[in-house]
């Protein structure tokens, strides 16, 4: 019986820990989009718990009832084949808890696939996110920039973020705004994205990328309108241009700081979408 | 890179030079040892040459046991890497290698060798037949995963351990990213074994389609058994795919092709697709056997019939179907769109269903039933609630929209050790346990046993419970270190302390199998667990022809009635009985197979040639040969019955 | 061994009845094979890169002598195994024969549609498209080759052993495989060169 304190010790630790002062980084969202996922999170974990807690007690049950040792010798078990309507049950518990994480799946599927609620006045603000070994460019192409392994955005609008990637397979995340999505060689996916109020946040490659893996990572600052506006203004007032010649340089294998340009990689070196994508790659 | 450069280890330290001659040295140790003591033509009559499927499954088990301690070591090189924040026992290249081959190693040259050394051991005695349908094709299948496990295994001292990941995705395995050989040992210890693999899943389908015993319909089979019958099937579908892939994958690293590559149309996450449309339904191929054995044990202990059995059988059919339909959730964040991730959202989350129907049946086979806590029992409860933590995360990783966030993470880490350790190591560990006395003629010690089981299952829990906390908060799975400021530290020590644990549990099962050797009573009879399956109908160990004579079998619970309900488990007069004769050309073949492995890693290719006309040539000698194998005389059979009776 | 002799030699033991099993269980394993090179040539069909499409290197000559020169000997495989079971030895080493020549002639055409391919650029490099190409095509002509040793092998024993229930069991099982890789070409004649062509 040792154990099953054990069990929920450990199972009451971690619900402390969950809901405890110090929130997990998923779970502290600073977006609509990462608030669904959260949401969807802490709901399914009480479900399950419940499903958890089911077992644990028919378990438990069951092992102190009909221990051999809590019987008499000549006892035999019956033997039972089995019973529809209690296997019935058992079929359809789970069905309907399925069915309902389903609906809240398929719900949530398109509210993380499409514009943010709450954004849908202004235009989002679509960003560039390529990846190559080992390190993020973003390019603005409304304001005509571009950093390395930095972030900046503004909280007011939506953020359309279109990712690719220079070498092998990456992830873009940022947990406290949203889940993560693929950055491929031969196709653009995107990703939408807010951020409710400033501040700043960690942002990684999820996906294992090769020897600089763990270094791969960037920081995102969230700000207000006026303060985004005025940060494009004083790059565009102090950054160098981007070269096609320097980008090359920047693509190669390695890590960097952060960097700041004016001008983006797209016009000489564009996103592998539209006529750019896929199938005609290997004619640049 | 010049040529002789390529044998190099890319990046050397001590303790691969140490392994280097640790290797060379055991090697010789073995030669001496075996010259010493003139076991050479024992060993090649009795155990390289046998067809004999119970031989086979030792062999595999003995094989898996090495694996396992293989993996094991470089599991707890991750661990004590991660263990502290900016640590620098690995550097980052050392550590890619050692996460990819712990993956490989335990999956393929780890698990699947464990689960299929039962299915040898235990299917044929369990439907009453003298072998497998095709002993020799047996033997080949065994010797191929074998050399196709070596060839991996002398990876990380000549030239290079594949640095992918096991799931080795494409463009990052190509060569523009993977200059070392590594990937090629890759693919090529997987194409042999799985060949091996694939062998495997055709024999045992022919063998309980047509080799039953007389009364056993295939709704009297013995769980095991379905589970062994569900499961080839799904090698048979699934392992193609599999080698298809691999051998695209070749082509691109080899001769240049574009597959995969990400110029001139290649396509990255083809190879993502195709290897989760085989690695999806792999996963149940582990695991479905060991529900098997779950299921044997369970009903042994709790001294009762399996409860709704039919519902059983019917859980695993559609398993296996909803295995091929789910791969997708391995990349719900490839940007596939709202509707495709639903639907795969859907098929994953269902399931668990059928999966929630075999965990309720087991638990209603303890009710009104006997239960004693022997090792092998211990471990199938065990396996029950620290299975349903894993497997409930299962469905919240199911939910797409949330996958997002779990995917890649450390959350995703714990959930599939949360699954494959209660599903498939424990269920192997209790399958050890239970057959152990069948193989060997004697018990292993239950004291050690009890220990050995409380430190695996509870540092199951300390190791992998805090890595669901790290996930969720934001740490990435792979990454070979991390900076104090994160906060990981304190997940990743408490996961390092029940490593140790793990290897303290697994160190004393080690010992136990030392000390049973030594101590354990050898006057336990057949049947020294009261169990219920016509395998412990025969004598242990077990005479190579299994039965004396075929038994009737008028249930899924033969000998248990015959033992109490006087059902009649044999009839008539004994027979001489035909027999197949040893060979040595599977493991012939096999040995040429790891040659012609080995030169196409290193693109050798005048050794290429001969190797693949030898591989022809044997094939060629098989076409040609007559051989009709041997008969047991019906004196032999009574001298043999006589003297096991007798013991 | 007990003979049933109310069953057709190759079924007439029960270790032939086994051996038959076993290999239409490997021929479950083939289609996947073959399916799943179909799917990934309909996923790369037009990654054509800066390489040729299939309309631009297809010839349609070449491929029907292919066809029905396999589709013949699919006919004489069969005629072979109906030879054999009304037991005329000589006219089933006949028809095994022209079954195998047929092989070789097919193989031939082959190798010369390989050359003509990569002759005019469009070879195993070229792009995703020739990859998947080849390699399909590749592994259908590697199972023919393979069918070739395999069939001379049993002609050979056939003719020394004469039809033994042994015998007439690999060529059943040789008359399966071969059946199989005629199937396998009528879909690489149909979604590979018809749809490619048109």
């Amino acid at each position: 019986m040792k154990r099953k304190w054990f069990f929920l010790t450990v199972v009451f630790t971690i619900i402390t820990v969950l809901t405890g002062c110090e929130p997990l980084t998923v779970l502290d969202p600073k977006g609509p989009q990462a608030q669904t996922q959260a949401n969807d999170i802490m709901l399914s974990i009480l479900l399950m718990s419940f499903i958890v807690i089911v077992v644990f007690v028919l378990l438990v049950f069951m092992l102190v009832k009909y221990r051999a040792s809590k019987q008499s010798v000549d006892y035999e078990p019956p033997h039972i084949e089995g019973n529809a309507i209690v296997e019935a049950i058992c079929v359809g518990i789970p069905v309907l808890i399925v069915v309902f994480l389903s609906i809240v799946s398929v719900q949530s599927n398109y509210k993380v696939e499409a514009r943010p609620v709450g954004y849908e006045d202004k235009k989002p603000l679509v960003v560039y996110a390529s990846t190559s070994n080992w390190k993020w460019h973003f390019s603005y192409p409304e304001e005509n920039i571009e950093t390395v392994n930095y972030l900046y955005i503004p909280t007011d609008r939506a953020l359309e973020f279109k990712l690719y990637s220079y070498g092998p397979i990456t992830s873009f995340w940022i947990p406290q705004l949203g889940g993560q999505k693929y950055a491929m060689a031969d196709m653009v996916t995107t990703l939408h994205l807010a951020a409710d109020a400033p501040g700043e946040f960690m942002g990684r490659n999820a996906n294992f990328s090769g020897k600089g893996f763990a270094e791969n990572t960037f920081n995102v600052k969230a700000m207000p309108e006026a303060k985004f506006n005025e940060w494009v203004k004083e790059v565009k007032e102090t950054a160098k241009p981007l070269t096609e010649e320097h980008f090359n340089e920047l693509i190669k294998p390695g890590h960097l700081g952060q960097l700041t340009f004016t001008g983006t990689h797209l016009d000489f070196s564009p996103a592998p979408e539209g006529e750019n994508g896929g199938h005609n790659h290997g004619s640049k | 890179m010049d040529f002789f450069d390529r044998f190099a280890v890319p990046h050397p330290s001590p303790a691969i030079y140490a392994s280097m001659v640790a290797i060379g040295l055991t090697v010789v140790a073995i030669i001496a040892g075996l010259t010493y003591f003139k076991k050479w033509g024992y060993l090649w009559r009795e155990w390289l040459t046998t067809v004999d499927h119970k031989r086979i499954g030792i062999m595999y088990l003995i094989s898996a046991l090495l694996m396992l301690f293989r993996g094991g070591v470089d599991a707890i090189m991750m661990r004590a890497q991660l263990a502290v924040p900016e640590n620098g026992l690995l550097d980052a290249q050392h550590y890619n290698e050692v996460f990819t081959t712990h993956g490989l190693v335990m999956i393929i040259f780890m698990a699947m060798p464990f689960v299929i050394a039962f299915m040898n051991f235990v299917v044929p005695l369990q439907i009453g037949a003298r072998d497998v349908a095709f002993p020799r094709l047996n033997a080949l299948s065994f010797w191929l995963f074998f050399m196709g496990a070596m060839l991996l295994n002398i990876s990380f001292v000549i030239g290079g351990s594949p640095d992918s990941g096991w799931t080795s995705y494409f463009p990052l395995a190509g060569n523009e990213f993977s200059e070392s050989v590594g990937t090629n040992y890759y693919m090529f210890a997987l194409q042999i074994s799985g060949l091996g693999t694939m062998i495997t899943g055709i024999n045992f389908i022919t063998t309980i389609l047509k080799m039953r015993a007389p009364g056993m319909t295939l709704m009297k089979m013995p769980m095991f058994t379905w589970s062994t019958l569900v499961t080839n099937v799904i090698i048979v579908f699934a392992f193609p795919v599999l080698t298809v892939a691999l051998l695209m994958g070749t082509m691109d690293r080899l001769f240049a092709t574009n597959f995969f590559t990400t110029a001139n149309g290649g396509m990255d996450m083809l190879w993502a697709n195709l290897f989760w449309v085989w690695g999806h339904p792999e996963v149940y191929i582990l695991i479905l056997p060991a529900f098997g054995i779950y299921s044997e044990v369970i009903s042994t202990f709790a001294r009762r019939n399996l409860y709704g059995y039919k519902s059983m059988v019917g859980s695993m059919v559609i398993i296996s179907l909803l295995s091929f339909l789910v791969w997708t959730h391995h990349f719900f964040t490839m940007g596939q769109g709202a509707l495709t991730n639903s639907i795969f959202s859907i098929t994953t989350m269902a399931i668990a269903v059928p999966t929630g129907v075999k965990i309720f049946n087991w638990l209603f086979t303890l009710w009104k039933g006997k239960i004693e806590f022997t090792v092998p029992m211990l471990y199938s409860i065990g396996f029950i609630p620290i299975f349903t933590i894993g497997g409930v995360t299962g469905v919240m990783l199911g939910m797409s929209a949330a996958d997002y966030q779990y995917h890649n993470t450390m959350f995703l880490v714990a959930h599939f050790h949360m699954v494959i350790l209660p599903g498939v190591v424990f269920a192997m560990l209790a399958g050890l346990t239970y057959y152990w006395p069948k193989m060997f003629g004697f018990k292993l010690n239950e004291r050690i046993g009890k220990w050995a089981f409380w430190f695996i299952s509870i540092n199951t829990l300390v190791t992998f419970m805090p890595m669901f906390i790290s996930g969720l908060d934001g740490q990435a799975r792979r990454m070979y270190t991390y900076s104090e400021s994160t906060g990981f530290g304190i997940w990743n020590m408490i996961s390092f302390i029940g490593a140790i644990g793990l290897a303290i549990g697994f160190a004393l099962i080690v010992y136990n199998v030392y000390y049973s050797i030594r101590y354990s009573p050898r006057n336990i009879g057949s049947d020294p667990w009261d169990a219920r399956s016509l395998e412990w109908a025969t004598h242990s160990p077990v005479p190579e022809y299994n039965f004396a004579q075929v038994p009737h079998v008028n249930s899924s619970e033969a000998f248990w009635d015959s033992k109490k309900n006087g059902h009649v488990l044999y009839k008539g007069e004994l027979e001489k009985i035909h027999m197949p004769n040893n060979s040595g050309m599977p493991f012939i073949m096999a040995c040429i197979f790891f040659l012609w492995g080995f030169a196409f890693i290193f693109a050798m290719w005048t050794t290429v040639i001969i190797t693949t006309i030898g591989i022809f040539a044997c094939l060629a000698h098989r076409s040609f040969e007559q051989d009709h194998g041997r008969y047991i005389s019906v004196r032999e059979i009574e001298e043999t019955e006589k003297k096991l009776r007798g013991a | 061994m007990k003979i049933d002799n109310s069953l057709p030699l190759e079924y007439s033991t029960e270790e032939n009845q086994t051996k038959i099993l076993g290999f239409w269980i490997f021929l479950g394993a083939e289609i996947m094979l073959f399916a799943t090179l179909f799917a990934s040539y309909f996923v790369l069909v037009d990654r054509t890169g800066s390489g040729p499409t299939g309309a631009e290197i297809f010839e349609i000559t070449p491929v029907l002598i292919e066809t029905i020169v396999l589709l013949t000997s699919s006919f004489t495989i069969g005629l072979a195994i109906h030879a054999m079971r009304i037991g005329n030895k000589k006219a089933m080493m006949a028809f095994l024969t022209t079954t195998l020549l047929l092989g070789a002639g097919f193989l031939g055409v082959e190798i010369y549609e390989f050359v003509h391919y990569v002759s005019i650029g469009a070879g195993l490099q070229t792009s995703a498209f020739t990859s998947i190409l080849l390699l399909t095509l590749g592994t259908h002509g590697a199972h023919v080759t393979f069918g070739l040793f395999w069939g001379l092998f049993i002609l050979m024993q056939v003719r020394k052993q004469g039809l033994t229930p042994e015998t007439a069991n690999k060529s059943f099982i040789f008359s399966l495989y071969w059946h199989f890789l005629d199937v396998v070409w009528i879909f690489i004649f149909s979604f590979v060169y018809l749809k490619g062509m048109m």
